[in-house]
């Protein structure tokens, strides 16, 4: 277990915003630091990312008017705010900082991001082999899920069991962008976007934000709310490898078992997963990378209802980004939502008697380099 | 010819050899020297022990597709007017892994494990853009 816990959390509920990123990460900080009963002028650790914006930090510690003693701005695509809290029980450890904030604000909406498919390029060296070929988001994904229907047999109607267990459980979330419930039938007779994603294989675009409160054990006693406990937290990247990839293997291989291993818990234990759901492929990818199925069988586990609530491993209880919010880069509300499920806070959503949650969070595409980001929660 | 309007390489003195062998219609796959490990994309040192003692080997050009996707909504530049298109992951008989285009071919004939063999686009004095068809 790590000495340090999460004291406070808070996810932006707007959708469509007329608020800029730094107000969105504002009133987010202002809201999670309230929800642990701590105060501004507490706060001696930051972290957010590079692009958010600009500079990330600078920006953010500016208008915050912060003066940390720990800044992080690590930036590995959605997972970050996940990487967050392992970098934040990190200089927690060491003394580098009593109280972390870690924030995050978008407004891919209201700017007219088309995050999945726009053309997907970063100025980076690797652009001149890989952007010359109408490269998106989707796409990058697709090709694993191609892929991984050609070896192991997965069907789109699998698949599409992801997106409706997210989309029943929007359907319990008053602040989900799309709530109205779906079939199966529904996920695959809409449009096809990249094959074999159809677009509710997608996750939604919204403006949004949040805050995580991550604190030295010792504050907890003070705390307006019950800490819960960072059982384990692990990180990796995986990427080309030169072009000697095999692309059905996710970063959570690396991941998932480094956290089950310090955290002393099984898949069995796991009352409620919170899976970074971009795309359904990443879903059903993760959960057979971080074991809860053989790889190969992740077509057959979703099925069943065994992801909603009532079933044995309930997902994304928000309604994840596939229903409820995708502002680019949605880590931090797996974080949110697991801490939220741990209190016990989640109403209508509520999975009974929640004693332990997963969270992993998987940034940049599955088709060419990601980061994935593993925490295992404990109820106080 | 038509104006180009997708994007186009960034071409860097590490990267020039690989363009121009493009150019001359050979797609070059980098070796190591030191530990004989082959890459791609190319790069100035070896991603196996990191020797900068690289040369480059023209290949066979013929691959077999590893995966693909049929691309019917983009917003990526000159695609989004070809709608649709085949992004492809081809791993050529050197054993590496290229990202690239299928083209010439129906999308519905398409599989994984098909061979396939490069080909070329010449854009312009300089660059010639490799993609793969049904071999």
């Amino acid at each position: 277990m790590r000495s340090a816990v999460i004291a406070g959390v808070y996810e932006f509920p707007e959708r469509t915003t007329t608020r800029s990123v730094l107000e969105i990460q504002a009133l987010s900080a202002r809201a999670a630091l309230a929800d642990a009963g701590l105060a501004p002028k507490d706060v001696n650790g930051y972290f957010t990312v590079g692009t958010n914006p600009g500079v990330g930090p600078l920006a953010t510690v500016d208008y915050l008017n912060l003066h940390p003693t720990y800044i992080d701005g690590t930036t590995i695509g959605g997972s970050s705010f996940v990487a967050h809290v392992n970098h934040a029980a990190a200089a927690i450890a060491e003394g580098r900082c009593r109280v972390a904030l870690i924030t995050y604000g978008s407004t891919a909406r209201s700017s007219g991001i088309a995050v999945g498919t726009r053309e997907r390029i970063a100025g980076e060296y690797v652009d001149q082999f890989e952007g010359l070929y109408g490269i998106s988001t989707v796409g990058l994904y697709a090709l694993v899920a191609q892929r991984h229907m050609h070896v192991f047999g997965t069907t789109s109607a699998q698949l599409a069991e992801i997106a409706v267990a997210c989309r029943r459980h929007a359907g319990l979330n008053p602040v989900a962008l799309y709530r109205e419930p779906i079939t199966v039938d529904d996920v695959v007779k809409s449009p096809m976007i990249s094959s074999p994603l159809h677009l509710l294989d997608c996750c939604v675009i919204t403006d949004g934000g949040g805050a995580v409160v991550v604190v030295h054990p010792d504050l907890a006693r003070d705390l307006r709310t019950p800490p819960v406990r960072l059982l384990a937290s692990a990180e990796a990247i995986a990427h080309t490898s030169a072009g000697h990839r095999d692309y059905l293997v996710s970063a959570a291989a690396e991941t998932g078992p480094r956290a089950f291993a310090e955290a002393g818990v099984t898949h069995d234990d796991i009352d409620t997963a919170m899976i970074y759901d971009s795309f359904t492929i990443t879903v059903l990818m993760t959960l057979e990378d971080l074991g809860f199925c053989k790889k190969g069988e992740g077509g057959r586990f979703v099925e069943g209802g065994r992801l909603q609530l009532g079933g044995a491993l309930p997902i994304n209880t928000d309604g994840g980004g596939l229903s409820s919010n995708h502002p680019g880069m949605r880590g931090i509300f797996l974080v949110v939502e697991a801490v939220k499920q741990l209190r016990g806070e989640c109403g209508d959503r509520q999975v009974k008697d929640c004693r332990v949650a997963l969270v992993h969070g998987t940034g940049g595409t599955l088709g060419t380099r990601h980061s994935g980001a593993t925490l295992i929660l404990g109820r106080a | 010819m038509a104006e180009y309007t997708k994007p186009l390489p960034e071409i860097t003195p590490e990267s020039r050899p690989f363009w121009q062998g493009c150019k001359r219609h050979q797609f070059l796959v980098q070796r190591c020297r030191a530990c004989g490990a082959r890459q791609h994309y190319p790069r100035g040192v070896c991603a196996s022990c990191w020797s900068q003692d690289l040369e480059w080997l023209p290949s066979s050009g013929r691959a077999t597709v590893y995966s693909f996707t049929v691309t019917h909504r983009t917003q990526a530049r000159g695609f989004r007017d070809e709608l649709p298109y085949v992004l492809a992951w081809v791993e050529l008989e050197e054993g590496v892994q290229v990202l690239t285009n299928l083209v010439g071919c129906d999308p519905a004939t398409l599989a994984i494990g098909m061979p396939v063999r490069v080909t070329f686009e010449d854009v312009n004095a300089d660059v010639s853009i490799p993609r793969f068809t049904p071999a």
